[in-house]
């Protein structure tokens, strides 16, 4: 499969107060189209820093960032934001829906920014509930859901524009095991029914099984390529 | 439309706190419509006056009378097309609360000098040969359910008549209607000659005259011109434009311009504290979900312009209330002002001040989310 995401001798540094602490260490990935990857790796390693250039949600200090051949990296503050909408669904570990907003108008948020009717946007959105489950709860508010509902709720949301990657920055690190292995599911059946291209990152190696390839960040650099059994 | 969920849902996370705000906005608009709708009633009232006409008072106050002689002198002053006279005739009709704008004039002379107020000839021969014969404005007419023939008692709470009576008797001759501005058609108007020989004192005297002038160019001048007629004598003059007589007769009650002013300014001022400080919060208390809107793609201009329309929404809302309930108790005041309807350039006026709120206090909140790192956000940093 070709690559859909391709780092480039990445560099990323942080200026803490007059400290400059670098990151990631001149880091190469290729990701093909349809994986599912794990980014596996303790805390403070750089796991998610490198999910956030993937992402677009940051840019390196230094390399190159390409998603489906486009340099992210290059982008302005206002095109990166655009290629975002276009391009990435994210899950976050706390979900990070909006309290006031039922499951069905959270899901709706990425399409507001699309061309899409009322009627296409409501369709999309009932579609992205039936995928996870959670047709049954279209007005709910998130306090009216549980962890795993919620999180259903996330990853709707992240799909329903029908981005190129999906992005999740530890989506069962707030769930129990039983939760977190039907979240896992539900991304794995994406990736294999819809042929999404998923990166997880996670500390979690149970989390990190469902993958089909597993890498290990530490200090900054891409150490260990571990393939499930 | 697409994003006003989205919009409400921010407006409403706090509900008690917005609702607080509203009614905030609310009184202050309520308070606005009305002190500025008196304001804008009495300069509208100004700007109607003419300017070829002139007022002249007698140099000690205005309620002071002046000679009834000073008359042909006045039309002797060059310049001067034509003069007429009346005098505060200060009544009401049944009940005190009930004031009747009323006025003794000369009715050829008065009629001549107001083009702008109708009446119909036969109406106008009709008062100068009945001793007793008035004619009213058609709104006050309306008001009170009068209408020709009808026999119309008047309580004067300045003039007595000879025989010690304050209630006159006046029989309705004709109606006249200011198309211009129905507003004026709202006094009382009856013969100088019955008043004069009734009364029990001041003989021989008016309130002011109304002289108009041949060229409004000249208008200073001639003012100028019949003051210096009549200095150094036992009643002096104070010739003024019909406007500035306006002006000085409303100022008795003060200021009314600064006073709105004041108060209003002190209002939105503190207003613009109260709401700012809501903006603010809201905006700090949604910095995680703001920063959520980010990730999925919305722009910093997007985020901009969602807050900007949340202060938008929650002012222009509060405004329109307060106009609407300004509006609604604008007609309580018209026995005061003579004006039932809240003029419309005060709404316009109150709706861009809100507009001006919105940006006031939208903008510094607005502008510190495009300062707002994603990463740090969701952090929680």
């Amino acid at each position: 499969m070709p690559a859909i995401v391709s780092l480039k001798n990445i560099v990323k540094r942080y200026t803490r107060g007059k400290q400059s602490v670098e990151v990631l260490h001149a880091l190469n990935l290729e990701i093909p189209q349809g994986e599912f990857l794990a980014l596996m790796g303790p805390s403070g390693s750089g796991k998610t820093t490198l999910l956030n250039l993937i992402g677009g949600l940051d840019r390196p200090t230094e390399g190159e960032v390409s998603v489906a051949g486009q340099r992210i990296d290059r982008l302005s503050g206002g095109e990166l934001a655009r290629w975002r909408a276009r391009h990435v669904g994210f899950v976050f570990q706390f979900y990070n829906l909006m309290p006031m907003l039922t499951a069905e108008r959270n899901i709706e948020l990425p399409l507001l920014l699309t061309s899409l009717s009322g009627a296409q946007r409501k369709k999309n959105v009932h579609a992205a509930l039936e995928i996870v489950g959670l047709a049954d709860r279209a007005r709910h508010k998130p306090s009216e859901l549980s962890g795993g509902q919620q999180q259903r709720v996330a990853i709707a949301r992240a799909l329903v524009a029908d981005p190129t990657l999906l992005v999740c920055d530890e989506p069962t690190g707030d769930l129990d095991r039983a939760t977190a292995d039907e979240i896992l599911g539900l991304l794995r059946t994406l990736n294999r029914e819809q042929h999404k291209t998923v990166i997880v990152v996670t500390h979690d190696q149970k989390a990190a099984d469902f993958a089909s390839r597993q890498l290990h960040v530490d200090k900054g650099s891409l150490t260990e390529a571990v393939t499930p059994s | 439309m697409k994003f006003l969920p989205l919009l409400w849902s921010g407006l409403w996370r706090k509900r008690t706190r917005t609702v607080f705000t509203l009614l905030s906005i609310i009184v202050a608009f309520v308070l606005f419509g009305m002190l500025q709708g008196v304001n804008a009633v009495f300069n509208n009232a100004l700007n109607a006056s003419a300017v070829d006409r002139l007022n002249v008072v007698s140099r000690i106050s205005f309620t002071e009378s002046l000679p009834f002689g000073y008359l042909s002198q006045i039309e002797s002053v060059p310049g001067v097309a034509g003069v007429a006279y009346q005098s505060w005739f200060g009544t009401y009709y049944q009940d005190p609360k009930n004031f009747v704008f009323s006025f003794p004039l000369d009715p050829a002379r008065f009629f001549a000098l107001y083009p702008e107020l109708h009446l119909s000839k036969d109406a106008l021969a009709a008062l100068v040969r009945t001793r007793t014969g008035a004619v009213v404005g058609r709104e006050l007419a309306k008001k009170y359910g009068w209408k020709v023939g009808d026999r119309v008692p008047l309580h004067s709470v300045i003039w007595t008549q000879a025989n010690g009576s304050s209630d006159w008797q006046f029989d309705i001759v004709g109606i006249y209607d200011a198309p211009l501005d129905p507003n004026q058609a709202g006094s009382f108007f009856f013969n100088y000659s019955y008043f004069d020989e009734a009364r029990s004192f001041s003989k021989g005297t008016v309130g002011w005259y109304i002289v108009k002038v041949k060229d409004p160019k000249q208008a200073m001048q001639v003012a100028a011109a019949i003051d210096k007629r009549f200095a150094n004598s036992s009643d002096e003059t104070k010739t003024q434009t019909e406007k500035e007589f306006a002006q000085s007769f409303i100022k008795q009650q003060g200021d009314i311009s600064f006073i709105v002013t004041a108060i209003l300014g002190a209002v939105f001022f503190t207003l613009l504290f109260l709401t700012g400080n809501t903006m603010m919060q809201s905006v700090r208390e949604r910095v995680p979900e703001l920063a959520v809107l980010k990730t999925l793609g919305f722009t910093d201009f997007a985020v901009v312009v969602l807050i900007l329309a949340e202060a938008l929404v929650l002012t222009l809302f509060a405004a329109l209330i307060g106009l609407g309930i300004a509006a609604a108790t604008f007609p309580a005041l018209k026995s005061i002002i003579g004006e039932a309807r809240l003029p419309a350039d005060v709404v316009t006026l109150g709706m861009a001040m809100a507009v001006l709120l919105a940006l006031c206090t939208g903008l510094p909140p607005a502008w510190r989310t495009t300062r707002l790192n994603i990463i740090d956000a969701l952090a929680g940093r």
